[in-house]
């Protein structure tokens, strides 16, 4: 079953053309990475997919529901949830509150938005930082704080914008063992990311981005093998680092 | 605070009237008055983080409303109080609609609030059905249906009410899913809309409430006062008064705009009387000036976060 489809997607900025007539499809429990050189249009694509831009031409499908015209809020309460590739956690609210902020969507009294609040934050390995404020975290556990918010409000699909990037291997490790147990659950993932070997090892398809266009799609072997991508993005040093 | 405690001060400024003479209880009653206004402001601005630089407009169209029913179809002020804070909530619910609908944040708000206060001003110091810029005087007649009592202490006890009301309303907010959202709303609007917070509501909401709550303030400003004039109760220096409270004692906090009040209440009757006596007229708003630049540079978030942590210390 197809989850998300996105057809033709266009964005343009004043002389930059962000997004060029973006096209793929997502299935229900799927893992997608979308990878491209920097300044690709990846977050320029998230921003559309989750309403917090308008595009200027093609649409998006999520559930069977064109999200034309939705604000962000009402594509979260749909079930696609992003984070942010720079972290925006409440830094004055404690950790634990600033889940709840997504949990309380579904579940409106607070006692109970906060039981599943600790919960999450309990298979995140943040039990121990619930209620301290969120300003006073490490930068590794503000990206687990930012996948402990948007799986906060129950999402069928993830958006991840580069929640690894900066963290040393072991905390790389983590997070993406953390992200194959959310997706074990049934949830399907959206990932940009520049960390090749996690792309690799999670991805079960990559669309490659580059000046905003779509120029190669298919399994992880396939593109890390496909001359375009090497040309455009991997380079020599990257295709040298990734386990193929 | 602990409920006991809270019990007790509740208990004290229940009995406070007995002892006080009568300059100390014009005081008390400025205290309460302001110190509701301040409470009635923080669900927006500092709860919200939504700076309204012109909450004097609800006071006025509040006051002006239950007056002028009063004086034109003889309907009590009692219940003109109510349809003046329902217009000042309507006027509250359009600045917000324009304001948040457009996306106008920090200064842009501020000044969408001072614009809006000020276009009320001008209308009615050229209505003059309203009284003009003179304004609106109130004939004394002692009668309680008309909101009037010849015994000082009722207007403590009304004033008393009202900031225990707002007190109530911010605390029940508090507790709720409602204000949990507003206190995440002030720190990131993007980050909540990523999460399902439909911010655009919960700011209407908060700057209805407020906006309602400020505006039954002003029958009791015109009935205590006995007149209202444009400058006053549109003016830019009652919105001043209304927020520097609650800076100066703690925004977005249950008790910081109470405690504001204390502080500068009492501050500022005593030094205008000082200065005054002494030919300065408006040096109480040099007091003033440098007791906010002492705040913000030393208790940014406020006098009563930083009484809460001393006395948790302890």
């Amino acid at each position: 079953m197809t989850l998300l489809t996105v057809e033709n997607l266009s964005k343009r900025f004043g002389g930059l053309q962000a997004v060029r007539d973006l096209s793929f499809t997502l299935g229900e429990g799927e893992i997608v990475a979308l990878i491209g050189p920097n300044g690709a249009g990846k977050t320029t694509a998230f921003a559309l997919i989750s309403g917090f831009l308008i595009p200027d031409t093609g649409r998006v499908i999520f559930r069977g529901r064109d999200l034309a015209g939705l604000k962000p809020h009402q594509v979260n309460a749909l079930g696609l949830a992003r984070t942010f590739q720079i972290m925006r956690p409440f830094p004055r609210l404690t950790v634990v509150r600033n889940v709840m902020i997504a949990t309380l969507g579904r579940h409106p009294d607070p006692s109970e938005a906060e039981r599943r609040a600790r919960a999450i934050l309990a298979e995140l390995g943040l039990a121990d930082k619930a209620d301290l404020p969120a300003g006073g975290l490490t930068l590794a556990e503000r990206k687990r704080l930012e996948l402990a918010r948007a799986l906060g409000t129950e999402p069928a699909l993830l958006l991840l914008d580069e929640v690894m990037s900066g963290l040393n291997e072991v905390e790389t490790e983590r997070i993406v063992e953390l992200i194959r147990a959310i997706n074990r659950r049934g949830v399907a993932i959206l990932l940009i990311e520049h960390v090749m070997r996690a792309v690799m090892s999670l991805a079960q398809r990559i669309v490659v981005l580059n000046y905003g266009e779509r120029i190669a799609e298919g399994s992880p072997e396939a593109v890390a093998a496909d001359p375009r991508v090497i040309e455009a993005y991997l380079g020599d040093e990257e295709v040298a680092g990734a386990p193929a | 605070m602990k409920p006991a405690a809270l019990l007790v001060a509740v208990a004290v400024l229940l009995a406070l009237p007995a002892v006080l003479n009568a300059y100390a209880l014009t005081i008390f009653i400025l205290i309460l008055f302001y110190g509701f206004l301040a409470q009635a402001w923080n669900i927006l601005g500092g709860y919200t983080g939504q700076l309204s630089v012109g909450h004097a407009a609800f006071v006025g169209v509040g006051g002006y409303t239950s007056a002028v029913l009063a004086a034109n179809w003889a309907i009590t002020p009692w219940l003109g109080m109510f349809v003046g804070a329902g217009l000042a909530a309507v006027l509250g619910a359009i600045i917000g609609y324009l304001g948040f609908r457009f996306g106008l944040r920090g200064f842009y708000f501020v000044l969408l609030t001072v614009a809006f206060a000020e276009v009320c001003r001008i209308l009615v110091s050229n209505i003059d059905a309203l009284g003009g810029a003179l304004g609106l005087y109130i004939t004394f007649t002692g009668n309680p249906r008309q909101f009037q009592f010849q015994d000082q202490r009722v207007y403590y006890y009304i004033a008393l009410a009202l900031m225990l009301l707002a007190t109530a309303v911010a605390a029940l907010i508090e507790r709720r899913r409602f204000g949990i959202y507003l206190t995440a709303i002030r720190e990131d609007e993007g980050a909540c809309e990523a999460l399902g917070v439909d911010t655009f509501r919960y700011k209407m909401l908060a700057m209805v409430v407020s906006s309602f709550l400020t505006g039954l303030g002003g029958t009791f400003y015109a009935f205590y006062l006995f007149s209202l004039q444009p400058n006053t109760v549109f003016g830019i220096p009652l919105s001043v008064e209304i927020i520097i409270r609650p800076i100066i004692g703690g925004a977005g906090t249950l008790l910081g705009p109470i405690l504001g009040s204390f502080i500068l209440t009492p501050l500022a009757e005593l030094s205008r009387q000082y200065f005054g006596q002494s030919g300065l007229h408006g040096a109480h708003l040099i007091v003033y000036g440098l007791l906010l630049v002492s705040v913000v540079l030393f208790l940014p978030q406020g006098a009563y976060p930083y009484l809460r942590r001393l006395f948790n210390r302890a």
